[in-house]
């Protein structure tokens, strides 16, 4: 029995009894579709960011910096890449976070490997992938995006590219060791709390939007619709998926529980995956921000090997999960 | 006193700087709140987030809050 069963309960009694729509109908099937998916978002939103909160209170940026600074090359790629999966990225951050970086003396190509995994692998998606698509679809997409991002960052240490870097960021040195006052538990709680209740308030629109959206796809669209266009026997699905992808990250709370619903419909797998790792990590108005720091053939660079990455990653997962 | 709320230049930090400007005249303090895009200024604190809000050159809140009320606290415990 699946620990969300009640909430089925709780979903079936409000479509059946008081909404009093017949069973059967697909009507009733988008409606309980849409109850049921959206309590459930909900309550794994709540409970993982509050969790991921509690953990990252611990490893503020400003430490993961000084772990960072002092790790060789290759086992700095991975741990970086593993600490963006607890950092929250915000395009605002994507500067300050770069040049902190740099300036401590944490390599070009292990800064690049937290670049892309800290908003590619990131609380809101992982509880939407794990809720509307399941814990092994989740876990792939964690491990195929690790991968992605560490050798995303040593293929960028290996190229040499610092000239590409706007010299300004060369010019300052700072001390990475900045002494952090501990928190309390009763901080941490609180700092949890409210991150969790911010995030909340953010997503809950494009969450209920897309899963509505996904609801009606789910009750009216026939299945295999899409897969005459974007099955896994079409091979422009993949980089097509990652291309439209580019432009949608605000919405990356919206866009999951919309492709859920596609992927019934005839998506393959792998094409699913790519363009969410596209939403996530290909972001137009971090590449913009990105543009005060390094000269724009470093962000073609960066942009185009993750592009790579997420596109070999998507044939790959089509030709395994047939 | 100095209260500067330092950001990236995103809407976020802007957005920082208003509710900062807010909370400044709701508590009757006749200060003037800087915004400062230099980025540098927040690396060089030693912090790696943004926005920032520093009071007397030292950072008091780091990242955003929409919360005015966490914003009034935060300026009067560092007057």
């Amino acid at each position: 029995m699946s620990i969300f069963y009640p909430v089925k309960l709780l979903a079936d009694w409000l479509t059946y009894n008081v909404f009093n729509i017949a069973p059967q109908t697909l009507l009733a099937d988008a409606v309980n579709f849409f109850i049921y998916d959206t309590i459930k978002i909900f309550i794994l939103l709540a409970v993982i960011i509050f969790c991921v909160s509690i953990v990252r209170s611990y490893l503020p940026p400003e430490k993961i910096r000084a772990i960072l600074s002092h790790k060789s090359k290759y086992t700095g790629n991975v741990i970086a890449s593993l600490l963006g999966i607890i950092t929250p990225f915000c395009s605002c951050s994507a500067i300050p976070l770069f040049l902190g970086f740099i300036q401590a003396g944490v390599p070009l190509g292990t800064t690049f490997s937290f670049l892309v995994a800290s908003p590619m692998i990131n609380e809101v998606a992982l509880v939407l992938l794990l809720g509307m698509f399941g814990w092994k679809i989740a876990l792939m997409y964690i491990i195929s995006g690790l991968i992605i991002s560490i050798l995303s960052g040593i293929v960028i240490g290996k190229m040499k590219v610092g000239s590409l870097v706007e010299p300004f960021v060369y010019q300052n040195t700072i001390n990475g060791n900045v002494n952090f006052p501990s928190m309390t538990r009763k901080e941490r709680i609180i700092y949890a709390k409210d991150y969790t209740l911010d995030i909340l308030k953010k997503v809950w629109i494009y969450i209920i939007v897309g899963i509505g959206i996904g609801a009606w796809i789910h009750g009216y669209v026939p299945a295999d619709f899409l897969a005459q266009y974007a099955g896994s026997d079409k091979w422009y699905a993949v980089p097509l998926a990652v291309l439209i992808g580019i432009p949608l990250y605000s919405n990356a709370a919206g866009v999951i529980p919309l492709v859920s619903a596609l992927t019934e419909k005839g998506v393959s797998m792998g094409t699913t995956l790519a363009f969410m790792m596209s939403v996530t990590a290909l972001s137009l108005p971090e590449f913009m921000i990105l543009k005060k720091v390094m000269k724009i053939k470093l962000i073609f660079i960066f942009a185009g090997i993750v592009a790579i990455g997420i596109i070999l990653t998507g044939y790959l997962f089509n030709l395994v999960l047939k | 006193m100095k209260i500067q709320v330092l950001g990236s230049g995103c809407a976020t930090c802007k957005k920082l700087y208003e509710i900062t400007q807010k909370a400044v005249a709701e508590l009757g303090l006749n200060e003037n709140v800087e915004y400062i895009t230099d980025v540098q200024k927040i690396v060089a604190m030693g912090l790696m987030q943004s926005p920032i809000l520093a009071i007397n050159d030292k950072p008091a809140l780091v990242g955003f809050t929409s919360d005015i009320e966490k914003v009034k606290k935060i300026i009067q415990e560092n007057i």
